[in-house]
């Protein structure tokens, strides 16, 4: 340690304010990171346990039961769509909004109208069970629906 | 004489052949391969248009307003507005409309004059876009929300519009409504098929764009009983442009330039 150094801190030791290693005011410091450590666990204690339930969505509107198993599939293989419905739905806006064209022909090599509100809701007629359930647990808000209708809840208006 | 000599020579006639025959049979998979990769592929044929959609290269509509009446008229604009999901908002400087009623001397100013019939001077004309093959509100639209189609209609894509109006204020017919609020409530009876919009959009007449993608012509058209035609402004077989030939038409405020395609007969 330099020699200036030394000097500066015995002259402190002198004044009798600097004391090293001691905390001043130990109850006021311990008593605030305990309180500190227990408000930000708190909300990984409240819900320790509790893992959020995986979604469901569902496929038993009676549009889909109707169908015969062989009908009984959707535009694109199941993991492709649960994977990127939004890229398909952002295609069909496109095509169908700027291209004009309406028709799709899906990997079975049936067609469909390109439309949300008349051809997924039309068989997905259950918007909160099968949109909204797992776009509630991965806490997504599509706009969609500021626009498009949701069938047939709000058809019955 | 000279002899061949063996060592000299590093191919022989067995190894020739092998090489292009083995040449060959690559040279003719590589070239299916190419056939495969300019041939019209999967991706192209996965969107079309429907087979039943009607098309032109040019749609145009003529209104006979001879033959249509206020009632009629309002008749073809709830029509077209129960279809479209457009919402009757009531006070006139919000309003939303796609098809509407005006005088005489607002949607043809400049062309009236006191000694007109007076059949011209109290009814009211039927009004909608114009679908102008010069649009202004194409020009102005900052982020191509609204554009012209190859077929001539003016099209708005409500995924895009941002609300920045300048649309509204480019297009001389006031043919463009804005959604200052959300208005999804005020749509009494809602046509499931079709879109609603949410606050913040531009909307307009869009010559039933989604009816012709289906094979039918404009509802307005199939509501007036005759007093409208809808037809393609370039196939001179077409019945507009058949009765374009023997009657005079007019369009509202041609002196601006837009060459509006919405035609009058008075």
């Amino acid at each position: 340690m330099p020699e200036e150094k030394k000097e500066i801190i015995n002259s402190l030791k002198d004044t009798g304010f600097y004391k090293p290693g001691k905390i001043y005011d130990p109850g006021y410091i311990i008593a605030g990171i305990v309180i500190f450590i227990i408000l930000a666990a708190l909300p990984f204690l409240y819900n320790a346990g509790k893992a959020a339930k995986m979604p469901e969505p569902k496929l038993d509107t009676p549009e889909i039961l109707q169908l015969s198993e062989a009908e009984r599939v959707c535009v694109l293989p199941k993991q492709e769509m649960r994977e990127n419905h939004m890229v398909l739905l952002n295609e069909w806006r496109d095509q169908v909004v700027r291209e004009g064209n309406r028709e799709y022909t899906g990997y079975t090599g049936k067609k469909y109208t390109v439309s949300l509100q008349n051809t997924c809701m039309e068989c997905h007629s259950n918007y909160d069970e099968f949109c909204n359930e797992c776009h509630r647990y991965t806490v997504q808000t599509p706009v969609c629906w500021n626009c498009h209708l949701q069938k047939p809840k709000e058809w019955a208006r | 004489m000279k002899t061949v000599d063996e060592k000299t020579v590093t191919m022989n006639r067995r190894k020739f052949l092998e090489i292009t025959g083995v040449s060959t049979i690559v040279g003719l998979l590589g070239g299916w391969g190419l056939v495969e990769l300019l041939a019209p592929g999967e991706l192209e044929a996965t969107y079309l248009p429907k087979k039943e959609a009607l098309v032109a290269k040019r749609w145009a509509m003529l209104i006979d307003m001879k033959k249509i009446t206020e009632q009629s008229a309002k008749k073809c604009i709830t029509v077209c507005h129960r279809i479209h999901n457009v919402p009757d908002v009531g006070d006139p400087k919000r309003e939303i409309k796609w098809i509407w009623l005006e005088h005489f001397a607002n949607a043809f100013p400049g062309d009236e004059h006191e000694h007109m019939p007076e059949r011209i001077e109290e009814e009211r004309f039927f009004v909608m876009c114009n679908h102008c093959d010069n649009p202004p509100c194409v020009r102005v639209c900052p982020t191509k929300a609204t554009w012209q189609r190859g077929d001539g209609i003016i099209m708005m894509d409500q995924h895009r519009c941002i609300g920045c109006r300048y649309c509204m204020a480019a297009c001389p017919f006031g043919a463009r409504g804005f959604n200052w609020g959300d208005y999804r409530f005020l749509i009494k009876d809602r046509n499931p098929e079709y879109p609603t919009r949410e606050k913040g959009v531009v909307e307009k007449c869009n010559f039933c764009a989604e009816r012709l993608a289906k094979g039918r012509i404009p509802a307005c058209v199939e509501e007036s009983e005759g007093a409208m035609v809808f037809g393609d402004l370039m196939d001179s077989q077409s019945e507009l442009r058949k009765i374009m030939r023997e009657q005079y038409t007019i369009r509202r405020k041609p002196y601006l330039g837009t060459n509006p395609q919405v035609y009058y007969m008075v």
